[in-house]
């Protein structure tokens, strides 16, 4: 291993988030310290309100942090970063735009070239199996299919670091499991480092390699679990009893945390 | 290869008959809608026909639907006034349009002059445009010119409201896509607020065409000698009510036809706006 790959992909230290509002000022977190191997997959748990989706727009440079400091491959976070790709908890597809279209917005407004990128567009249509759906609009699709939509577009600019906020939320539980094995299957053929917020224990402990549980309000992070199951992962894992365990240690370590 | 070929042509085949245009026609929701309307409206007016005549009511408090209709073919031709009122209402519209999108992009870009630009918007809009007319005759002459321009104060408001806030309703991730790929000022404009401001500007659209017509017909009774407003004016003073309510009922067919052609414009430039919840409301009436 080069020195190179040693460096993390995200890397926070002391990081802290208050908000100031007119009068008053939300702490929303508090001393953040993360560490993000590359390639690595890692899903972060908290309850609502906890400062997850603030954490990931630190990291994507969409906001400045209070306290702290967060580098990404190395470099200190200052602004935007093309290295990063985000999926946001609603879809947030331009229903004007065709799927095609919408996926290849990002490579038009950072000026990509355009017959690359088309090519680009059609294969992550391919990836995310959407395939024949390019002409459709927004309001053609399904809730899952547009999050699929919404996963190629994150992924159109090449980033090495793919940020996912909830992509699964709103999605009911057949569609969701199915969608955890897609983006198992583009993570493991493009090995971007993926950082994914969830409120699934499951989901969390299927996809990643590690587990970082966060805290009430102000976040702090609680815990940091290795999942250890080997990879590649595969469906019937989920029904084993390996990972029944680990499902049983995080709710545990959350449980005796809110109870 | 055989295989799927084969697939498909079993494909063409079990397809459902098509049926003939006219009865899909029929069948949509628009006409369907159309049909109601037209129905109701006979309805309506062989009522009114029967009272008039029942009750013997004078023609000039109340004509019969059947002397309005006499009156609008009879000697007094519509065409040229009717054509003046449009032109009217169609500039004033046009210009509506122009400096409604101009002015509610310049206070979206450059929020500083909203401070400035929106108290005057709303100062405009609060005169009594009736008030107005006459001093547009003394500004403009009694041409053309003053009833276009109270066609245009009329309509512009709400394509400045409605553009507005279609410029900046855009979707908070949408904003944060924007951000996280630094679009610049102009791309975040042309790329991301103007196609989400599209519907907005289409419903303001509709309600200012409606309006346009109105501001236009008032003008047209302040002072003038031509189109549809001068022409009620000119039967009141006869008492020839029936051609009066014939030019009401033209000015109003043509309100009705203009706000559906921007309807049209509407479905063929913006057919991704047509959701579900759109279709929902259109069979549900
Ligand atoms: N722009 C903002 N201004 C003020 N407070 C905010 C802002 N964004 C988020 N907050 C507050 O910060 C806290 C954390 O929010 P968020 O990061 O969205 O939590 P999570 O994603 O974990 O549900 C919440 O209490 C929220 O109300
Ligand atoms: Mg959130």
């Amino acid at each position: 291993m080069g020195s190179a790959d040693r460096v993390a992909a995200i890397e926070a230290r002391g990081v802290g988030m208050v908000y100031n509002r007119k009068r008053t000022s939300l702490v929303a977190l508090e001393a953040i310290d993360l560490t993000v191997k590359k390639e690595e997959f890692v899903s972060l748990l908290g309850p609502s309100g906890c400062g997850k989706t603030t954490l990931l727009k630190l990291i994507s440079g969409l906001l400045p942090p209070s306290a702290g400091a967060i580098m990404v491959e190395g470099a200190p976070v200052l602004g935007p970063q093309r290295k990063i790709g985000i999926v946001f908890q609603t879809p947030a597809l331009m229903k004007w735009r065709s799927v095609e279209k919408n996926v290849m917005l990002p490579a038009e407004v950072l000026g990509l070239e355009r017959k690359k990128s088309r090519q680009r567009a059609q294969e992550l249509i391919d990836l995310v199996g959407l395939t024949g759906f390019e002409r459709k609009y927004p309001h053609e699709l399904s809730g899952g299919m547009q999050q699929r939509v919404g996963i190629a577009r994150a992924l159109i600019h090449d980033p090495s670091i793919l940020l996912l906020d909830e992509p699964f939320g709103a999605l009911d539980l057949m569609t969701r499991s199915q969608l955890n094995l897609e983006l198992l299957r583009i993570w493991s053929e493009r090995r971007q480092t993926s950082l994914l917020i969830t409120h699934s224990i499951p989901e969390a402990v299927f996809l990643s390699d590690r587990v970082v549980v966060l805290s009430a309000r102000p976040g702090r992070v609680l815990d940091i679990l290795e999942v250890s199951l080997p990879r590649p992962r595969t469906p019937e894992m989920r029904v084993g009893r390996k990972f029944v365990e680990l499902v049983d240690q995080v709710s545990r370590r959350i449980g005796l945390e809110y109870a | 290869m055989r295989i799927s070929s084969e697939e498909k042509g079993g494909r063409a085949f079990e397809g459902p008959q098509r049926e003939p245009v006219i009865a899909l026609f029929l069948r949509s929701p628009a006409v369907i809608r159309l049909l109601k309307l037209v129905l109701t409206l006979f309805l309506f007016a062989l009522l009114w026909e029967a009272a008039c005549r029942a009750f013997q009511v004078p023609s000039y408090l109340l004509p019969a639907p059947s002397r309005i209709f006499a009156a609008l073919f009879g000697p007094v031709s519509f065409l040229g006034d009717g054509l003046i009122t449009l032109y009217e209402t169609l500039l004033g519209f046009a210009a509506a349009l122009v400096v409604g999108v101009l002015a509610a992009s310049a206070v979206v870009v450059f929020p500083a002059i909203a401070d400035i630009v929106m108290p005057l918007l709303l100062m405009a809009q609060l005169v009594p445009k009736v008030a107005i007319a006459p001093i547009m005759m003394i500004w403009l002459g009694y041409g053309l010119l003053p009833k276009i321009a109270l066609a245009f104060l009329v309509s512009f408001f709400p394509i400045v409201i409605n553009t507005a806030s279609g410029l900046s309703s855009l979707e908070k991730e949408l904003l944060d896509l924007a951000h996280s790929l630094e679009a610049s000022r102009w791309q975040l404009f042309w790329k991301f607020r103007v196609p989400s401001a599209l519907p907005l500007l289409f419903d303001g659209m509709k309600i200012s065409i409606t309006l346009a017509v109105i501001g236009a017909v008032i003008s047209e009774f302040v002072g003038g000698s031509q189109g549809l407003g001068f022409l009620i004016l000119m039967a009141n003073q006869q008492l020839n009510t029936a051609l009066a309510f014939a030019s009401l009922l033209l000015m109003s067919l043509g309100g009705i036809v203009l706000y559906a052609l921007v309807e049209l414009a509407e479905r063929i430039l913006i057919p991704w706006n047509l959701s579900e919840e759109r279709w929902v409301k259109a069979g549900g009436l």
